[in-house]
């Protein structure tokens, strides 16, 4: 049985079933609000769910039980400290960390979140809160958004993280020392000329890391599909092969280290897909070549967008499966990675992100 | 002392109480100590600069206030959800 978290517009939907026979909605949460992002801790099965509240401001809540029994509580220490003079705006994303009881949220303005108990309290970290740079950091059409965080399988002290638009951060210390990861990263939306201060405006939509080769990483780009091969210090750009190097989300079979799931879309001037088909690209050899896969989605007509944490997998190899949602509230799924697909649910509120579980 | 009226979610985790006797001379300050009585309501009416939150409206006596307007003894601080959303 898989279990789908799907953050949406108007309230969190839990959602199981299996992709041969279908799923069905189990329980709505939070209803009537944005819910930015949901997962669940697969050490503690603790799930939790990023609100942002239009009244009430942005929060993190975690139950054992999301069924519906289960009684959401909120989080401490999710905001920014006084004297920063702004205000936390978004939680975007929630990642496990490789420690006992260790969790990162990030969020926006460009803030990662640490919580060392289950996630019942959040702290900031400092290292990264405290960049000289940070001042100068630009956001994103979506905001200032801390929106992937990167762990090294086994080793808690390495971490990388991704914010729009202020590039790629790298640690190898827990946090306590950043340094940027964005060789290679062409910024085409900039002026050739333009100073090494503007051009660390890096607009990075989305970064995963390879499990089982921890130091390669794949990268949906403002323009442009990159992979690293040195854990996130240089970049090589592999978007040849695409429709289009546009797109927001990013996925990987963990059981292949050159393999890489891309939604494009048109462009950022026309935010949908290529010809009005639902299509997903898949490489297996590293970027060198794609391939759409799009069997049994809409293949005419159809000028959706997905969101940069509306896709998500479960599974690994030829037993993958894939899930995204559109701003449409059509939610797809595959459950042969990628090579058929099949509409998951239909007429939801606009999906923020995907989570499979 | 004044009186702050709450609405709609802020109730919960007031303990579902609507109305709260504060002590205070602006309405930051009977924000803030409701924000002390109650540490679980705490960046939901005031974000972290201490600014009411932008879908927040607050009302004093029935007039527009804001962080600053000053309150008396007697006087009714209606805290309520703007007329905001999609």
């Amino acid at each position: 049985m898989t279990e789908l978290l799907v953050g949406t517009k108007k309230g969190l939907f839990l959602l199981d079933g299996q992709p041969e026979s279908g799923f069905e909605i189990k329980t709505r949460a939070f209803a009537g609000e944005p819910v930015d992002f949901a997962t669940r801790d697969p050490r503690t099965g603790r799930a939790f769910a990023t609100v942002t509240s239009p009244f009430y401001g942005p929060k993190i809540f975690y139950t054992d039980d999301p069924s519906g029994a289960g009684e959401w509580q909120q989080s401490d220490g999710v905001s920014l400290p006084e004297d920063e003079g702004k205000a936390l705006e978004r939680i975007w994303v929630i990642t496990p960390g490789e420690a006992e009881g260790t969790l990162y949220a990030g969020g926006d303005p460009g803030v990662l979140f640490e919580s060392r108990d289950g996630g019942a309290t959040w702290q900031i970290n400092g290292g990264l809160g405290e960049q000289p740079s940070r001042k100068d950091w630009q956001p994103g059409g979506g905001g200032l958004c801390l929106h992937s965080i990167s762990t090294w399988p086994g080793d808690p002290d390495r971490l990388a993280v991704a914010i729009s638009a202020a590039g790629m951060w790298l640690t190898e210390d827990g946090g306590r020392s950043w340094r940027r990861g964005n060789q290679g990263l062409n910024a085409g939306y900039l002026p050739e000329d333009a100073s090494e201060e503007v051009m660390n405006a890096r607009c990075v939509h989305h970064v995963e890391r390879s499990p089982s080769r921890p130091e390669r990483m794949f990268m949906q780009f403002h323009g442009g599909v990159y992979r690293s091969d040195d854990a996130g210090e240089s970049w090589t750009a592999i978007g040849d092969g695409l429709p289009s190097d546009f797109g927001f989300p990013l996925a990987l079979d963990p059981a292949d280290s050159d393999s890489a799931y891309v939604i494009p879309l048109v462009a950022d001037m026309d935010r949908v897909m290529p010809e009005g088909r639902v299509r997903v690209y898949e490489t297996r050899d590293g970027g060198s070549t794609w391939a759409p896969r799009g069997d049994g989605l809409p293949a005419e007509n159809a000028y959706l967008t997905v969101l940069r944490q509306a896709f998500n997998r479960t599974g690994e190899g030829e037993s993958l499966q894939l899930y995204f949602g559109a701003t449409s509230g059509e939610l797809f799924g595959s459950g042969d990675a990628g090579a058929t697909w099949s509409t998951v649910a239909e007429r939801l509120p606009p999906v923020y992100s995907v989570v499979a579980r | 002392m004044p009186v702050v009226c709450v609405h709609g979610p802020l109730r919960k985790p007031l303990g579902d109480r609507p109305e709260h006797e504060l002590t205070g001379d602006t309405v930051a300050e009977l924000l803030r100590g409701l924000e002390r009585k109650h540490p679980g309501i705490s960046g939901w009416i005031l974000d972290e600069r201490g600014l009411i939150r932008r879908h927040i409206n607050v009302f004093v006596n029935g007039e527009r206030g804001n962080e600053d307007t000053a309150v008396r003894p007697g006087d009714r601080v209606e805290v309520l959800p703007a007329i905001t959303g999609g």
